[in-house]
């Protein structure tokens, strides 16, 4: 399929997403919300434990580099500043997405391109079941709820780890280094870093399902949109992280 | 006789240059059991994909229940779909769900029905198909010819006017060949279900059919070269539906290919290419 068509489907999905989500509960089609909390476990609670580790290791780099170059001009008390800013408004939503694609959308393609592949999306539809509305819809708010969600538990975690290095590296005590972190970050650092993960988990998810349910060719096919769909969300989560970046920049 | 149920007229159906389907024209009237025969890769899932409306013809027309839906919007399709079942070739049961989940769910989808309710038409309809107590498996744990036999049970679930099947018997053993064959007898003829079945089963083919259609193989692939009630297909004169109904492996679907033909195919590409030999 061409670039163009691509772009067709993706929007075509979106429009879809928005008509059962805003439309569809209106016209007696109302969200399954047992299946929404579902697979918010499944692609939120599931990934704590990868996200948390990831959070923990940027923390303690950022620190840790942060001590070493800043000690330079005696101003190893920044480093908490550091920490916080990188971490609430560029680092954590960042990584945290990226540890979600790795593990959560290639399970979505993966998932619904098996579907597929069995004709259980094509026996749905004969049964008057929409796909959009049975499989992805759950998948999307799970998605938009659990990414955010994540995002602010990896910054605390991240904050964490910058604290390990303060305390027993830097021999600052902890209310120096939380009241460093309140200090330096503003408020709207934690409010951008959510906005971005919001952006990115309609990203993630978007491309994920539009991914899976469009697989042709057994096994292989399977195998090529859960690559296709990781690099994709990857690409257009840097590519959106650039243009948010910016945006809060200029603003 | 009045309106017949699927009426299919003149249906194309290209796959870039390969055409599949050839002006298929036949109509099915209620009450019927319509059989759809012919070999392997002949075009007969392609049909029945075409009257559930999961395909689109290139060209032609099909009715089901007097609406042509070649061109009609989603939410008609999904409401027309409701009045009828489709059992898929290998059951197509969604995986995450258990057998009874995937009996329950048209139920649960399309229908306003009470919990208890539905518990109750699941065990009946896993029953018809003799599987009571495996409503708790997965369709992983359960073997091929019972999937089939589970996606038989989720067609039916809604009571359907209209029944499509496509090869519900191919692979099970006899005896259940056997019940799946008197299942759709009793539904046909005793609810007044209309039935469309797929499948190269001779023996429940002539059981339960009404009327046959045979696809035609190699030069006639993709279009209908018998038609009629199974006593008619059964003496028809042309020596591919005999070879078929029999099954000799040699007629006029080849066993093989002439020395010339095998040679030319074999060494064809050279050939073009203009190495003697």
């Amino acid at each position: 399929m061409s670039v163009a068509g691509h772009l067709g489907c993706f929007f075509e999905l979106n429009a879809r997403i928005f008509y059962w989500l805003f439309i569809g509960p209106f016209k007696g089609k109302p969200v399954n919300m047992t299946a929404v909390f579902h697979q918010m476990v499944r692609i939120g609670v599931q990934a704590f434990p990868m996200t948390a580790l990831t959070a923990l290791s940027i923390g303690l780099t950022i620190a840790m580099v942060g001590a070493q170059e800043l000690s330079r001009m005696g101003a190893s008390s920044y480093v908490p500043d550091l920490v916080a800013i990188t971490i609430l408004s560029e680092l954590g939503p960042l990584l945290v997405g990226v540890v979600v694609i790795g593990r959560s959308g290639s399970a979505v393609t993966a998932e619904l391109g098996t579907m597929k592949v069995g004709e259980e999306i094509e026996a749905l539809e004969v049964m008057a079941i929409n796909p959009v509305r049975f499989l992805v819809l759950p998948r999307f708010l799970a998605m938009m709820v659990m990414l955010p969600v994540l995002t602010v538990f990896g910054d605390y975690i991240g904050m964490a780890g910058g604290w390990t290095i303060c305390h027993f590296a830097l021999d600052m005590n902890t209310a120096a280094y939380v009241q460093r972190m309140l200090f330096a970050s503003h408020p709207m650092d934690l409010y951008s870093g959510i906005v971005k993960s919001v952006v990115f988990a309609w990203l993630i998810i978007t491309i994920s399902c539009q991914a899976g349910l469009n697989v042709t060719g057994g096994a292989e096919g399977v195998g090529q949109a859960t690559t296709s769909s990781v690099v994709t969300s990857i690409l257009a989560m840097l590519i959106a992280n650039a243009i948010l970046t910016a945006l809060f920049f200029f603003l | 006789m009045g309106e017949p149920l699927i009426e299919i007229r003149d249906l194309v159906r290209k796959f870039g240059e390969r055409t599949v389907l050839n002006g298929v024209t036949f109509r099915v009237e209620k009450g019927e059991t319509m059989i759809i025969m012919g070999g392997s890769g002949c075009g007969k899932s392609t049909l029945l994909r075409h009257i559930i409306g999961s395909m689109k013809p290139t060209s032609g027309s099909i009715k089901i229940f007097g609406r042509e839906i070649t061109d009609m919007p989603q939410p008609e399709l999904e409401r027309l779909r409701l009045r009828f079942g489709m059992n898929f070739q290998f059951g197509a049961l969604l995986q995450s769900l258990t057998v009874g989940e995937n009996v329950a769910l048209p139920l649960i989808e399309n229908s306003r029905v009470d919990p208890a309710i539905v518990d109750l038409v699941v065990k009946m309809k896993l029953e018809l198909v003799g599987l009571t107590g495996f409503e708790h498996l997965k369709p992983a744990e359960i073997s091929g010819g019972m999937r089939k036999r589970v996606g038989l049970a989720r067609a039916v679930a809604l009571d359907p006017e209209l029944l499509f099947s496509d090869e519900p018997t191919s692979g099970l053993d006899p005896i259940m060949t056997a019940v799946i064959d008197q299942l759709t007898l009793d539904l046909t003829r005793k609810l007044d279900m209309t039935a469309v079945v797929v499948t190269h089963d001779m023996v429940s083919a002539f059981r339960i059919g009404t009327r046959m259609i045979v696809l035609g193989a190699g030069r006639r692939a993709g279009t209908i070269i018998a038609q009629g009630t199974p006593d008619e297909i059964r003496n028809h004169p042309d020596p591919e539906v005999q070879q078929f109904i029999n099954g000799e492996p040699d007629g006029p679907v080849p066993l093989k290919l002439s020395p010339e033909d095998y040679i030319d195919r074999l060494l064809g590409h050279e050939r073009e290419k203009g190495v003697h030999y």
